[in-house]
């Protein structure tokens, strides 16, 4: 098992170094000069020289990268150009609210998707599963920002029970504020996700309800709640681990959409308005982030799936399947 | 002895896109209590339908048809509701499967797999009960190291360990009829004979009688006293092991015993087989559904299906040959 961690630490470290050259790299070859964000007409070519000296924007990119992973690693990401602030602590500022939304989403998304796809796939073909079936279908099509605006206009325009955007109302802080505030974004949020997991849950449950174990399970005399629940659940659910892994990088970063919708204070909105007015360092961070996130995710879900899946725990040293 | 189980006009059919497929077509034989019968035919003949309609086990698209008898212990199970079903099997009768790997669930235990049957037949209440009846059931398997074993998951355990595991599951609550589809299939030939011996061993103690399904009829010589022979969803020849490997009569049944690899034979002899595959059984033929691939075939067996005719009292097959009317020789030499 240690083995196991050891191995899977390993491949995160190179594949984090791999994605922080890139985007560094993305970054370097990007059309447009950085320095035309620090220089202005006015100065002589003497002071421009002097401020790309500054920024190290003189050196060779290998050096360049270097200096920015060295500063990195001890948590510097820069200085944000729009605001002249340090871009970690704003990170980490907006992060909560982030995870917040986000978690709710994961936790809303799975307690649906769950039953929904479990008797979806139990009761294949009946009118019960095509009905839901298609609403998953559905779910996957629609755009998330068109269905945030019409969340908006339903419900904060015309029946006026939820607010449309923010996370408090100006001088509320109470938790049920928040969660008021929280309503919209965390159900446009989750339609797309709970339609993919039903989807793949009611195939997951197809498939091991035709497994041969379950006619074993029949022939001791089970019924069929107790082979749904004991037997076909957690084997349904274990490949389920590796696409929330897959998914944590895009709940947190692939947010943006829905928090733009929503002005959500997040980190979503803080990258799209660093997108909009080329401020590198704020973006590269974003880069970095959301494939650490990818990666890390994976790692817990590997881990996860080893903890919980006895066939890797053990190396499957006998013959596993 | 007193009949346990006996099939009257079984009939399976599914419901597929190319039109309904027989796959069991009107078939009759009886299980005393405490007999071993051997069920034995080719793949897709309709061997393991066959045992999953008295498990109760046929699944949609598949039907087991109006008339079908299926009486157990006096009691027609056919028509059981699927509760009745639920406290049949296990208890009154279980059933082995070829592959045990699949047939474990990976991801539990094997003391819990095993202790489920317990469970759902309520013999025992206590946990303590229950778990030194299973350790007592793998000793009885021949599994050495019983507590450790309960700890295990099937992926960590040896094919034939698994095959052990399997039979500890069927026996736990001691039914009395245990069905065997293809238990030893999967499993290399020493291995086969430990397993076969295991279940014949288990039998005398337990007192149970055993249906095992089969294509393989090396392994039936030693284990069964019956033998029914199936072809194409049909019963063709029945008899006790003697009638069948010395006196066979129908072609079927004697093209099988051929293709059974025999050790004194001429090295340079090539193995038989049975030319041809088994007829399409959506559409199966009017007549005798062996007869496009008999040695023997005459006009009357393509046009006509044979009766069943008795060769001794526990001795029946069905064949034309076996009319008085067929040509001279026919059965006797051929």
């Amino acid at each position: 098992m240690w083995k196991y961690c050891l191995k899977k630490t390993a491949q995160v470290v190179i594949v984090m170094i791999l994605i922080s050259f890139f985007s560094f790299a993305i970054v370097y070859f990007a059309p447009g000069d950085i320095s035309d964000m620090y220089v202005n007409p006015e100065m002589t070519e003497e002071q421009k020289a002097n401020v790309i000296a500054q920024l190290g924007l003189d050196k060779s990119m290998t050096e360049q990268y270097f200096a920015w992973a060295k500063r990195a690693v001890h948590g510097d990401l820069g200085v944000s150009l729009s605001n002249k602030s340090a871009v970690w602590p704003q990170f980490m500022q907006r992060l909560p609210a982030t995870i917040i939304l986000m978690g709710s989403s994961m936790i809303l998304s799975l307690l649906l998707a769950i039953p929904l796809g479990l008797w979806s796939g139990y009761k294949k073909n009946s009118w019960l599963d095509n009905l839901i079936s298609s609403l998953a279908y559905m779910g996957m099509s629609i755009p998330s920002f068109w269905f945030g605006m019409l969340l908006i206009i339903v419900f904060a325009a015309v029946l006026k029970v939820l607010p449309s955007s923010g996370m408090h109302t100006v001088g509320n802080v109470s938790a049920f504020d928040t969660f008021q505030h929280m309503i919209l974004p965390c159900i446009t949020l989750s339609i797309g996700h709970v339609a993919v997991y039903i989807r793949y849950i009611r195939a997951n449950t197809i498939g091991q309800l035709s497994e041969e174990y379950v006619l074993t399970a029949e022939a001791k005399g089970d019924s069929q709640t107790k082979i749904l629940f004991r037997h076909v659940l957690k084997n349904t659910l274990l490949p389920i681990i590796t696409l929330m892994g897959m998914n944590l990088a895009s709940l947190v970063c692939g947010s943006f959409i829905v928090e733009s919708v929503f002005g959500w204070p997040g980190i979503g909105t803080f990258a799209m308005s660093a997108i909009g007015s080329r401020d590198y360092p704020v973006i590269m961070a974003y880069v970095m982030l959301s494939g650490f996130l990818l990666v890390v995710g994976n790692f817990i879900a590997d881990l996860l799936y080893a903890f919980v899946d006895p066939r890797i725990k053990r190396g499957g040293a006998s013959g596993g399947k | 002895m007193n009949n346990l189980l006996e099939m009257k006009h079984v009939a399976v059919n599914f419901a597929a896109y190319g039109g309904t497929v027989q796959a069991v077509r009107d078939i009759s034989f009886s299980i005393e209590e405490g007999q071993t019968v051997a069920l034995v035919g080719e793949s897709g003949c309709g061997k393991s339908i066959t045992a999953k309609t008295i498990m109760g086990l046929v699944k949609k698209p598949g039907k087991v048809m109006e008339g079908s008898q299926i009486i157990f212990e006096g009691t027609d199970i056919a028509r059981y509701s699927s509760k009745e079903w639920r406290k049949f099997r296990g208890k009154e009768c279980s059933m082995i499967f070829q592959d045990a790997l699949v047939s474990l669930n990976p991801t539990m235990k094997i003391g819990k797999q095993i202790m489920e049957s317990l469970d759902n037949h309520a013999v025992t209440t206590s946990k303590e009960e229950k778990k030194k009846k299973v350790i007592d059931m793998l000793k009885l398997t021949g599994i050495a190291d019983a507590e450790k074993c309960l700890e295990k998951y099937p992926h960590e355990l040896s094919g034939g360990m698994r095959q052990r595991i399997m039979i500890a599951i069927a026996l736990i609550s001691h039914p009395k009829l245990l069905i065997a589809d293809e238990p030893t299939t999967s499993l290399d030939v020493t291995i086969q004979a430990q397993i076969l011996a295991e279940m014949k061993a288990l039998q005398k103690k337990l007192n149970m009688a055993i249906l095992l399904i089969t294509h393989d009829l090396g392994i039936v010589a030693d284990v069964a006293d019956k033998i029914v022979v199936m072809y194409a969803g049909k019963i063709v020849e029945e008899g006790t092991v003697r009638e069948i490997f010395y006196h066979p009569v129908h072609p079927y049944t004697k093209a099988l015993l051929n293709s059974v690899p025999r050790l004194d034979r001429d090295g340079k002899e090539m193995l038989c087989t049975i030319e041809g595959n088994i007829p399409d059984m959506t559409n199966p033929p009017k007549g005798c559904a062996f007869c496009e691939r008999c040695p023997h075939a005459m006009n009357i067996c393509a046009q006509y299906m044979p009766e069943e005719k008795t060769v001794s009292s526990s001795h029946r097959a069905s064949c034309w040959m076996m009319d008085e009317r067929a040509a001279k020789g026919g059965v006797a030499h051929a």
